[in-house]
């Protein structure tokens, strides 16, 4: 995975909530069996709207998104995530996200950042006022930083160490191979398995 | 955090491809393929143009869309080399992976069970700590049978009273979901408590447990209880003589203490509930088929407000309208919501000797192979025929716009599905989510209607 510790660049304020993962990209791109090439279908239906934030040449350029409450909520596809940096997006900013793409996030080094509502209106405001403005996300600090204000947001040791040293979850549980081997010979006989 | 076991892994055709292509570039092997079962489902056709197709269902050749083809071809291959069982098209137990696993009696009382898929919460049904997951992480249980997880909140679902007649398991769910809204169980393991959960039958408890997921919670359970036991026997993979004694002693001992504390608790009074719509692009846009479509303004300002708005354009509706005053093109009675025996038999009773109205599609999709044949049994067939309805093929059909059934741009549909959302069953396409006796009245209505409006 790609380490994650400190990106600068400029930010989209996507005006919306409940973004569900259908809207980031659509069930007809999930037919593909590769995992790049996605960015053609991110947010595929929206981006026919002439006034739809992506379709802003002042956004070109934006690797930060800053959405509404509620983003990534619905199906598990990990193609949401994919497609989002695929576009060319590090960091994505909401005050809640779905579980899952939440999860899938973390795994593929896409920083998911919780803000307060309040923080994300401020900088949907300042960000279409100001569509060039430098936005810093800073994993190591734990902080979003912009030349006249600082906030910190929420995230787990864990998970933000494996993101800044680039961690292979699988590796990093193989280490425990003994512990998953005593525990399978302990589960129960009754327990189904499954005959090839 | 810790590492969870994971006791079943399901597999389909579109989330995993790239979690195969992960192991084979590490070099590592699926450490319990006897753990791991697969089928066919989502991308797949449930009709065929030419009748001599549906008699080799399942041939690559009859999958019209090739890359669809590409995606089962690529599953059939990476399941043959890993040693991993799958339900092909064309099996007897080929269908959606959460109607297959129940189906089979592998979901049992206390197992934890992951897919890569959302509703992967429905297998919660029968007391399994069931949740869905993304591709990294069917990467990862193939290769460790386990994943690291955080252990999270708890939360206690009370419904109280009981359903009145008429009302189902899907009008439940939906008035919940409208109650604490998408986000409402985020972050919680939820327990379905109280005497109206009790007296669903398993297929109902199914269907609160597989939309968890639209209200954010993390999985959904319901406490094994007899309901439950009885379900399981003499199910293929159920245990049998002493081990299933042995099974039955532990299953016993799972359900909460009482008097157990939950970090949140919501209550429900089952007898206030009744047939529930949605009018809107979540889940959570819902109003009782008695009600009118919400006028944006009644919600708080804000991204709530702001949500009615952009719904109601995409939907083109407008606020006041009688939910039962809207037109529908397309009816969908199908998916891992609403795609069991027990559903496609409620619509059934509500269609028998009436007729599809005019100009109204309606598709009749069982969510597995052995529900369309124990339906055939009964004869269901012959009354969706009668009426006008299309009887298809087991898969997951219309609830995604990735097969072949799909809305046209502008097209309306009432859908026992579980989601709304913008393009959900097609680009441009409009979904109300409905129990199946609500679609199979709007089929005959050509309108959102209940049984009871015939
Ligand atoms: S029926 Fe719908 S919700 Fe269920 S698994 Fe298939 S696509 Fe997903």
């Amino acid at each position: 995975m790609e380490k994650f510790t400190v990106h600068t660049g400029t930010a989209a304020p996507l005006r919306r909530s409940n973004v569900d993962t259908d809207q980031i990209i659509p069930a007809v791109y999930l037919k593909r069996v590769s995992r790049t090439g996605f960015a053609d279908g991110l947010f595929q239906a929206w981006r026919a709207e002439p006034d739809f934030v992506l379709n802003n040449p002042a956004y070109a350029e934006a690797s930060i998104l800053v959405a509404g409450p509620d983003f990534g909520t619905g199906s598990s596809r990990e193609h949401a995530v994919w497609a989002l940096k695929d576009w060319g997006f590090r960091a994505v900013i909401s005050p809640r996200f779905g579980d899952i793409f939440r999860n899938n996030a973390l795994k593929e080094g896409l920083l998911p950042v919780e803000l307060p509502m309040a923080t994300v209106e401020w900088l949907w405001d300042r960000l279409e006022a100001e569509p060039h403005t430098q936005v810093t996300v800073d994993l190591v600090e734990r902080q979003v930083r912009l030349a006249d204000q600082v906030w910190d947001f929420p995230l787990d040791d864990f998970s933000r160490w494996r993101l800044m040293e680039g961690l292979d979850d699988i590796g990093l549980t193989l280490r425990h191979e003994a512990a998953i081997t005593a525990y399978e010979q302990s589960r129960p006989s009754f327990t189904p398995v499954i005959t090839p | 955090p810790d590492l969870l076991y994971i006791d079943l892994h399901l597999l389909h055709e579109v989330t995993s491809p790239q979690a195969f292509d992960g192991l084979r570039a590490a070099g590592r092997k699926v450490r319990r393929p006897d753990l791991t079962l697969a089928t066919e489902d989502h991308n797949t056709p449930t009709g065929y143009d030419d009748p001599a197709q549906a008699c080799q269902r399942g041939a690559l050749f009859t999958i019209a869309d090739l890359t669809s083809r590409l995606q089962i071809e690529t599953l059939r291959r990476n399941c043959a080399e890993f040693g991993i069982r799958l339900h092909s098209l064309g099996d007897a137990n080929q269908g959606i992976v959460h109607v297959i696993g129940p189906q089979l009696g592998l979901t049992q009382p206390g197992m934890t069970v992951v897919c890569g898929d959302s509703h992967t919460s429905t297998h919660g049904a029968f007391g399994a700590l069931a949740f869905g997951i993304g591709t990294s992480e069917v990467e990862h249980v193939l290769a460790t049978q386990t994943l690291p997880q955080h252990r999270l909140k708890t939360m206690a679902v009370n419904v109280t009273g009981q359903l009145k007649e008429g009302v189902t398991a899907k009008d439940l769910i939906l008035a919940l979901i409208a109650k604490v809204g998408t986000g409402g169980g985020r972050g919680h393991v939820v327990e379905y408590r109280g005497e109206a959960i009790r007296a669903l039958s398993m297929e109902g408890r199914m269907t609160v447990a597989n939309m968890s997921i639209e209200w954010g919670a993390k999985a959904g359970m319901v406490a094994p209880d007899d309901t439950t036991f009885a379900f399981l026997e003499g199910r293929p993979y159920a245990p049998t003589g002493k081990q299933w004694e042995a099974a039955l002693d532990y299953w016993r001992s799972l359900p909460t203490d009482p008097g157990a504390t939950f970090d949140t608790e919501v209550t429900l009074d089952a007898s206030q509930v009744v047939p529930f719509v949605t009018w809107g692009t979540n889940p959570g846009q819902g109003v009782p088929l008695d009600g009118v479509v919400p006028d944006p303004s009644e919600f708080p300002a804000g991204p709530e407000r702001a949500a009615a708005e952009r719904a109601l354009t995409y939907m083109a509706l407008t606020p006041g309208t009688p939910m039962r005053e809207i037109p529908i093109d397309v009816v969908f009675v199908g998916s891992c919501t609403n795609g069991r025996l027990e559903d496609l038999r409620a619509a059934a009773e509500v269609i028998r000797g009436r007729k599809v109205a005019d100009g109204v599609r309606m598709l009749v999709v069982p969510g597995s192979d052995a529900v369309r044949t124990a339906a055939e049994k009964e004869g269901l067939h012959e009354v969706f025929i009668a009426a006008g309805a299309e009887w298809r093929y087991a898969g997951c059909s219309m609830c995604l716009g990735m097969n072949p059934d799909t809305l046209s741009p502008g097209q309306r549909s009432a859908s026992t599905s579980n989601r709304n959302f913008e393009g959900r069953q097609g680009r441009g396409g409009r979904t109300h989510l409905v129990s199946p006796p609500v679609a199979a009245a709007t089929a005959v209505a050509g309108r959102l209607a209940s049984p009871s409006d015939l």
